[in-house]
């Protein structure tokens, strides 16, 4: 019983943390473009910010 | 190339600035000269293609920041100043076509949202409680035990407020009315699921039922939201396609400048230019300059229409090969296009009288199952059982029969039958029209853009000497007219290098090549132009050389791929077919003689099409009604189910309860066989769940119902009917991949992928 006091809430607690994480994931358009976050992973965005493309990584070529 | 639109590429890239007005038009202020505009990009399908839209529309002046949606395939554009970047012509320049669709002020879709949080909410409840559970099942002691159902109920609390309020909502909304839904029973069943759990926490009872009513609200839930999704989809998808009326039009002042002006602030008297290639904005009357006018989409009638000063044109006709100048004689609220909305919502009616199956069933269901509770109440009392153990297995019998695999026998079907749909390129509006379409007896068609693809074919290439019609093609390439396109579409393109091709509106185009004068049109301008002009009355469209006939071009409709096949499959599974079309005698009865069709109906206007169907209606006959037009508008709406093409006018679009994307007609038959398969899985799945009453319900009335077997009992019959349901899709599983692509190019008919 004595674990239960402190196990149970705990338990509830971070399964209520999970409940609050996914909303704000959700709020925030997270799900609103699932294809699209699958094809950005591809994209190598930092070169455009940063020194340009690096010489012996070639740009995406346009399809 | 398979193309639903009226491509006009030619003529369309003289006017940038009234397309420019037009997004300017479209876009909103999101606030601080920052302007949004959506664009339908139906191109775009890896991460190549996200990455050339996204850098490509970064480069234009004025352009802030592009985001592409790969889900929906849209881009978001957001841009400052004056004037709007020429975001569509940029598109085209990437090879990405792209085109406005309506204005998105309702983007947001707060009804999904709110479920979705609804189903995060109950989902924790239900998987804690019945975590919380499993231990009291498994023999906690009395103290645990008694812990555990005050946590449980504290859980219980905010799955019943938050997730549950759907449900009572929506009793509450129908029970006002003096009606029943499935959510009635729902909602009683998990009241007093939980006031008489909470009545045993508070008196150390030893069965709690929070986990059965809360693990009913989450799969409930999960019905809904899928349901939500599926129509939320197919309603994204309609909104996507290309928008037909025009926002706004070129109006010419006084003092001679121009304004491009929206749709809604045009008054009649306004001077209206109109370049080749625009549809007219409102009614009104040609003032100057010659063209041709289709107006397949309005009226029906297959073959363009020239007109001249002085001829009246309606509101939603595609202006063809010449500038016009027209003077506006109808305000946009009161023209053809709102003369059609106000006839089809008069004829809005056999859908609303239309009661869903789920409810249909629940009108018998809930005073059944409400009746048994109430006599196995008051059994137990006479029994001699105290009140307390009485209403407890009244209560049970009411979990027990609680219709958890009820309210899912319809909805996961038809999710299943639309998602199937979906992959055959045909787009559901909502639930109820499965179930209508599945009823039918009976198919009414319109001809010109539904039986047929609204533009002409040419018939006899073959006898024409190559290098005549080689040279026609040449020529025809540079004219939108819808013969010229056939023509064009005949031969390849040859790289015959033409000079001095001037096209003369309404007669046709000429070309010189080695210094001779090549005329394609109008036989009679054709002839004019050389010595042996007066040699014979000749018609038709000819190719001539210095005024010598050198071929003769003889054109049909072109019917759509399968025509002949779905109509056939429709009357083989005893269907009446019906043609009811506004064109000509003549040109109806050739397509229904080809077609095989017997009862055959032409000339008609909106409103005689309304009255056909309405005394088939009044003959007991369910009617689908398949069209594009304007002109059917009113009819799609009448009829007790209806179909129009991706290519259809806007408000055919949203009138109509299934939007095939697709060419192919066969889409008729395949969604007439999806839907009737559907109804025979919610037969069969309203057979499952009435079988497991009949075996749950002694049981329950026993009072051998403990929180556990009820539990167990309800995934159980969940679980039977969702896999039932399943079945629906294992049969079109072999095509899956394959479909996935074709629904992808489905999506844009008329624009080439980049592949």
């Amino acid at each position: 019983m004595n674990t239960l006091v402190f196990l149970i809430p705990l338990a509830l607690l971070l399964g209520g943390a999970a409940l609050a994480a996914f909303l704000w994931s959700l709020r925030s358009g997270q799900y609103e473009d699932l294809d699209g976050a699958a094809e950005r992973i591809l994209l190598d965005d930092d070169d455009d910010r940063e020194a340009g493309p690096r010489p012996d990584q070639p740009k995406t070529p346009p399809p | 190339m398979s193309c639903c639109a009226p491509a006009v590429e030619p003529l369309e890239a003289f006017d940038g600035s009234a397309a420019r007005q037009e997004i300017g038009l479209a876009s909103r202020d999101l606030g601080d000269g920052l302007r949004q505009t959506d664009l339908a990009v139906p191109g775009v399908h890896c991460a190549a293609c996200i990455r050339a839209v996204e850098a490509g529309l970064m480069r234009i002046d004025g352009v802030e920041q592009a985001r592409v949606n790969l889900s929906t395939r849209r881009v978001a554009v957001k841009w400052r100043g004056e004037a709007a970047p020429d975001l569509l012509a940029a598109l085209a320049a990437l090879g990405y076509p792209g085109h406005l669709f309506e204005s998105e002020a309702d983007r947001a879709d707060p009804e999904l949202a709110r479920l979705i949080r609804a189903l995060a909410v109950s989902g924790f409840c239900a998987m804690n409680i019945m975590l919380l559970s499993v231990s009291v099942w498994s023999g906690a002691e009395a103290e645990t035990r008694s812990a555990f159902h005050w946590i449980s109920a504290a859980l219980a609390a905010p799955c019943l407020v938050y997730s549950g309020r759907i449900f009572f909502a929506s009793a509450w909304s129908v029970l006002r009315h003096g009606r029943t839904n499935m959510d009635v029973p729902i909602s009683i069943g998990i009241c007093l699921a939980v006031g008489l759990s909470l009545y045993d926490t508070i008196h150390d009872g030893p069965h709690a039922y929070f986990d059965a009513a809360t693990s009913l609200i989450f799969f409930l839930l999960i019905g809904r939201t899928l349901d939500h999704l599926m129509r939320e989809k197919a309603r994204a998808a309609v909104r996507g396609l290309m928008r037909l009326a025009p926002r706004g039009a070129t109006v010419l002042r006084q003092d001679g400048s121009r304004d491009y002006v929206p749709v809604a602030e045009i008054e009649p008297g306004m001077r209206l230019a109109l370049t080749a290639g625009e549809r007219i904005p409102v009614d009104g009357v040609v003032s100057d300059g010659l063209s041709e006018l289709d107006c397949a989409i309005v009226t029906g009638e297959s073959l363009p229409r020239r007109v001249a000063p002085g001829a009246e044109v309606q509101a939603g006709t595609l202006n063809l090969s010449g500038p016009l100048t027209i003077v506006a004689s109808a305000r946009a609220d009161t023209s053809f296009l709102a003369e059609m909305v106000r006839l089809m919502e008069a004829a809005e009616g056999g859908r609303a009288r239309y009661r869903r199956i789920a409810d249909r069933a629940a009108a018998l269901y809930s005073p059944v199952v409400h009746a048994t509770a109430f006599l196995t109440c008051l059994g137990w009392m006479a029994l001699g059982g105290d009140w307390h153990q009485a209403i407890t297995v009244a209560i049970a019998v009411l979990i027990i029969t609680c219709p958890c695999a009820l309210g899912l026998a319809v909805p996961i079907v038809q999710v299943v039958a639309s998602r199937r749909l979906f992959e055959n390129g045909v787009m559901v509006k909502d639930g109820s029209a499965i179930e209508r379409m599945a009823e039918i007896d009976a198919v009414a068609f319109d001809k010109t853009g539904t039986l047929t693809l609204g533009r002409p074919r040419l018939v006899n290439g073959a006898e024409i000497a190559p290098e005549m019609l080689a040279m026609a093609a040449e020529i025809a390439r540079h004219s939108g007219h819808p013969l010229s396109r056939a023509i064009a579409a005949a031969a390849p393109a040859g790289g015959l290098a033409l000079s001095g091709v001037v096209e003369h509106p309404g007669l046709g185009i000429e070309a010189r090549l080695h210094g001779r004068l090549y005329r394609l049109g109008r036989a009679e301008w054709v002839l004019s132009g050389g010595a042996a002009a007066q040699e014979q009355a000749e018609s038709g469209t000819v190719l001539g050389c210095d005024g010598t006939i050198e071929a003769r071009f003889a054109f049909e409709e072109a019917l759509r791929p399968q025509a002949g096949a779905a109509v056939d499959a429709l009357r083989g599974k005893g269907l009446d077919i019906v043609l009811l079309s506004g064109d000509t005698r003549g040109a109806v009865q050739a397509m229904a003689d080809k077609l095989g069709i017997g009862a055959v109906e032409a000339s008609l206007l909106p409103a005689q099409k309304v009255e056909r169907l309405a005394a088939l209606a009044a003959q007991g006959r369910k009617v689908l009604m398949v069209g594009d037009g304007l002109n059917d508008v009113p009819a799609l709406a009448a009829a007790h189910v209806s179909m129009a093409p991706a290519s259809a006018a806007d408000i055919g679009r949203n009138a109509a309860d299934f939007v095939f994307l697709r060419d192919g007609l066969d889409a008729v038959p395949m969604a007439h066989a999806v839907s009737q398969d559907a109804g025979r899985l919610v037969r069969q799945n309203f057979a499952l769940a009435i079988a497991y009453n009949a075996v749950a319900l002694p049981i329950a009335m026993a009072g051998y119902v403990t929180p556990l077997l009820a539990s167990l009992a309800m995934s159980l019959s969940s679980i039977l009917v969702v896999a039932n349901a399943l079945r629906l899709d294992v049969k079109a599983a072999p095509h899956r991949t394959s479909s996935r692509r074709q629904q992808a190019e489905g999506l844009s008919p008329a624009l080439g992928t980049s592949e």
